[in-house]
């Protein structure tokens, strides 16, 4: 068993085991009572059985002592979870963007990353959401799980308190991408984590002339489904698309088209509408999830997948 | 020849004196029939997602193919199987017998219960081959994912509704058949615990099945029209979906327990060769059981984002509700005191469902404590308890009653060597099937994942060896019934000794039961 990677761990692992030691006592004492029996009296050593109806005071022990010790685990599973419920007031807040199937950190200065950078040793809590459908956001060695619910922001907070890389599982079903929602938590030394994050402040600055497709391409998910290099995914490869012409099914039925820029556009906001010949239809629509301002660079960015183009600089 | 049910002749020939039949056993045997080849359908599922995580990656199928499976199985292993299990099946054709009525109290309504199973069993079956292929989103339907989907998640959810009236209907018509049809003299503290049991659940069956209907229509209204019952854009809520779903889900859980609990009441005092311990005290907690797990839904949406006070009280009555079973296996034990005890097959199997049914609700304990839900939800720990509750507990239970009223049901006794030998390769298979994913649930492994890190790999593959194990057992113990139908002994009335109604007639019983229906002077274990 892992022990004490952040603050919360200890106290999860010790109701844990307060729990097992309990049932450890009543399985043994269940089953070790019900195979005596069976030997002691089995048919050819005690051939008459004696008829015995109940017991009140029996009944009443083994209803009171039960009740007691489940009102006990009860109370030490709650108390401990109102630790974890807590959140000191100068934990540092970063905001988690769950989508299929990618997760998305920002942090307060706005600086982004795609894996959980964290410094050691202090309060970190994280406000979770989610751009479609329900997600959980899970680190087990931290003991902390979250869901990631559409319209909704849920929190959890920890205290990291070693340094290392931690998996991060996504575990609410989400689809064909559900096992691959995985990344890492970095918990950093102090220095390093703030060379990390006034360097990536930088970066991100505001001022910067609209969103940048290419990012948008692997940071919504699409590089998931999509190759840009002319491999097959769940998705067909989107090196070349644009200009090109295919088969799609509209209502059932095929038509040739040429994807011009309208095309693309449809693509995004009503994937369903024309569905790519021999892929099936999951891909998921983007209205309502990315800002016109996105779908048109993501479209943009689409357009400069040229053919020809073997290496792209960024 | 003697005559039996089977032997005479009907309204009908063929297949038609079967699925036009008004008779209980001939219906309670038609859900046998139908929900055997389902659970093989399941296991068969089973066993290739088990294959598919021997190994990390691609082993056999695609991810979408693997998450199809993963829905398909807890659908047919959940609504196709154990919802109607023990009383759609046995239930059907033992609670006339045991409380010495000729049928159930609606003989038409009890076929027409079958039509809607088997209709909904059908349409929920093609759902795999048509619209946008098998449905993906788990047996939970969870919003906005099965809203989103292009699978044909609508017809499956059609199927699931159908299937629910058949449910609700069965429920009504038993605990109609329990307050009217007592033989003379079966007081309510006559009745075999088994028909306590299988009136408790026709409650649940009756009063929680409407909700998942009215939930299901609701998911089909959104996916048709996008009203915005669940999308937050509009205003709605995708948590609903989740509360509504388990308002329904937990007490179904009792649906399938509560009747293999009757199960097991009905066989200890048989083999132990006295009356039961406590009866009273089990009967009242089949009641309690049924009455407070529809408090507990709760427990299921620990992580949603439900307010913190509301977990506390779902986390506080859901430790309340464990109590009641406990009270049972404390009871069950302590039959066995003094007892004069048979081993027979049904025996082992019941001793197997104490132990694996120990361990499932112990570990339930985890799951509702709240610090240590958190880290065991929705990974291989559930997978590992849901498991040992429903099919170390429900179908051990099953397999246990089937070869108990198995002379009863044909007339012939099974082979008992064989039968025991399947008992132990079903054991061993079972826990080595799921008692690693305990240990990998609490390493973190996310359950519904298709692919996972390579350290967890160990553990799965003990798992599949298990699987292996398991089906080799569960494919002898049903060979063996079988072949028993025609080869083996008669077994003549009561090859038990039972001191229940549904052991002083024939085997097979007549059509309409019993050739004069018997007066009731004693409780229902009475020995010596
Ligand atoms: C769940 C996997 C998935 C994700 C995530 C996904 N797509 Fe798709 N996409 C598909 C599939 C499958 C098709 C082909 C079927 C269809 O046309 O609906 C497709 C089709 C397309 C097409 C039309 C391609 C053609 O050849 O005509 C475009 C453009 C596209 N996607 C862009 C995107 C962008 C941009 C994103 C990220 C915002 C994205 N997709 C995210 C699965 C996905
Ligand atoms: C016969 C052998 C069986 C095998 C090999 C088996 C195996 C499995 C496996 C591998 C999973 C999926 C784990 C995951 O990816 O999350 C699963 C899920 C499940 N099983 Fe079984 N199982 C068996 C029997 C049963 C029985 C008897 C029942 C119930 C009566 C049952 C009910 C379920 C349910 C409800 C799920 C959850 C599906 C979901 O996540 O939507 N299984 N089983
Ligand atoms: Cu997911
Ligand atoms: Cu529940």
């Amino acid at each position: 068993m892992v022990h004490g990677w952040t603050n919360l761990s200890s106290s999860v692992d010790s109701v844990f085991l307060f729990i097992m030691g309990i049932s450890l006592v009543l399985l043994v004492g269940v089953t070790g009572a019900m195979v005596y029996f069976a030997v002691r009296y089995r048919r050819s050593r005690h051939p008459r059985a004696e008829n015995i109806e109940g017991n009140l005071p029996l009944e009443i022990v083994w209803t009171v002592v039960p009740t007691l010790l489940v009102l006990a685990i009860f109370w030490v599973g709650w108390k401990s979870f109102v630790y974890m419920r807590t959140v000191p007031q100068d934990a540092m807040l970063v905001k988690v963007t769950a989508r299929m199937w990618s997760w998305h950190f920002t942090y307060e200065n706005g600086a982004t990353s795609e894996v959980l950078k964290i410094p050691v040793n202090r309060p970190v809590k994280l406000a979770i959401t989610s751009a479609d459908v329900l997600h959980s956001l899970s680190i087990p060695a931290f003991r902390v799980k979250e869901d990631a619910v559409p319209g909704r922001e849920n929190y959890l907070w920890f205290q990291p308190e070693v340094t290392g890389s931690y998996d991060l599982f996504c575990t609410e079903y989400c689809g064909m991408g559900h096992s691959a929602m995985i990344t890492k938590v970095e918990v950093m030394a102090e220095k390093d984590f703030n060379a990390w994050y006034l360097e990536a402040t930088g970066k991100s600055a505001p001022g910067k002339a609209g969103p940048d497709g290419a990012k948008l391409f692997a940071e919504k998910g699409c590089s998931a489904c999509h190759s840009i290099d002319g491999s097959p995914k769940v998705g067909p490869t989107l090196k070349g698309v644009f200009g090109h012409r295919m088969t799609v099914l509209t209502n059932g039925k095929e038509r040739e088209i040429t994807a011009d820029e309208a095309y693309l556009r449809r693509s995004l906001l009503d994937p369903a509408a024309d569905v790519v010949k021999g892929f099936p239809p999951i891909m998921p629509s983007q209205k309502g999830v990315l800002t016109d301002a996105e779908i048109d660079a993501l479209v943009e960015y689409l357009k400069t997948l040229r053919e020809h183009e073997h290496e792209r600089e960024h | 020849m003697e005559t039996n049910f089977y032997n005479t002749p009907g309204k009908h020939k063929g297949i038609l004196a079967w699925v036009l039949s008004t008779d209980h056993k001939r219906i309670g045997l038609l859900y046998l029939s139908c929900m055997t080849a389902f659970f093989l359908t399941g296991m068969t599922l089973g066993l290739l997602m088990r294959l598919e995580l021997i190994a990390p990656g691609r082993t056999l199928m695609a991810a979408s193919t693997y998450n199809a499976l993963f829905t398909l199985h807890g659908v047919i292993m959940i609504f196709l199987f154990i919802i109607p299990g023990i009383p759609a099946a046995l239930g059907n054709f033992m609670l006339p017998l045991q409380i010495g009525a000729q049928d159930v109290s609606f003989p038409r309504l009890n076929l027409m219960s079958w039509w809607f199973y088997i209709i909904g069993a059908a349409v929920a079956i093609t759902s795999l081959f048509t619209g946008g292929g098998a449905p993906d989103t788990g047996w939970t339907f969870y919003v906005p994912y099965s809203i989103r989907t292009g699978t044909n998640v609508s017809l499956a959810v059609f199927g699931v509704f159908l299937m629910g009236i058949s449910s609700t209907l069965t429920g009504l018509n038993f605990v109609t058949t329990i307050h009217r049809l007592r033989a003379p003299g079966m007081s309510w503290f006559r009745m075999p615990l088994f028909v306590w049991s299988i009136y408790a659940t026709g409650w649940v069956q009756l009063l929680a099945t409407p909700v998942i209907a009215i939930t299901l229509l609701m998911l089909m209204a959104e996916r048709f029209f996008g009203i915005g019952f669940f999308d937050p854009a509009k205003g709605g809520d995708p948590i609903l979906f989740e509360h509504l779903f388990w308002i329904y889900s937990h007490p179904a859980v009792y649906i399938m327990i509560l009747p293999a609990m009757g199960a097991v009441s009905e066989i200890i005092p048989v083999f132990a060769r006295r009356t039961i311990f406590g009866y009273k005290a089990i009967a009242f907690s089949s009641l309690g059981i049924a009455l407070f797990g529809y408090l507990v839904w709760g427990h299921h949406m620990f992580t949603s984002g439900m307010s913190d006070e509301a977990r506390m009280i779902f986390s506080l009555l859901t430790f309340l509700v464990a109590v009641p079973s406990g009270i049972k296996v404390f009871n069950w034990v302590a039959s066995l005191y003094k007892g004069s005890i048979r081993l027979d097959t049904p025996f082992l199997y019941i001793m197997a469902f104490i132990f694996l049914f120990s361990i499932g609700g112990l570990t339930g304990l985890v799951q509702g404590a709240l610090a240590t839900n958190v880290h065991v939800h929705g990974t291989y720990f559930i997978v590992a308890h849901f498991h040992y509750v429903m099919f170390g507990g429900t179908v051990f239970a099953f397999i246990a009653a089937l070869h108990y009223w198995f002379p009863k049901m044909s007339g012939r006794m099974y082979h008992e060597g064989r039968a025991r030998i399947a008992a132990l390769a079903l054991f061993i298979g079972f826990n080595t099937l799921y008692f690693p994913m305990f240990v990998l649930g609490w390493q973190g492994m996310p359950r519904r994942y298709y692919d996972y890190l390579p350290h967890y790999q160990p553990l799965h593959v003990v798992s599949t060896v298990g699987s292996w194990i398991l089906a080799t057992g569960i494919l002898l113990m049903l060979y063996n019934l079988f072949r028993s139908l025609r080869t083996g002994e008669k077994a003549g009335d009561n090859p038990w000794g039972g001191t229940t109604l549904e052991w002083k007639t024939s085997s097979p019983p007549p059509v309409e039961n019993f050739e004069k229906i018997p007066e009731v002077t004693t409780g229902p274990y009475h020995y010596q």
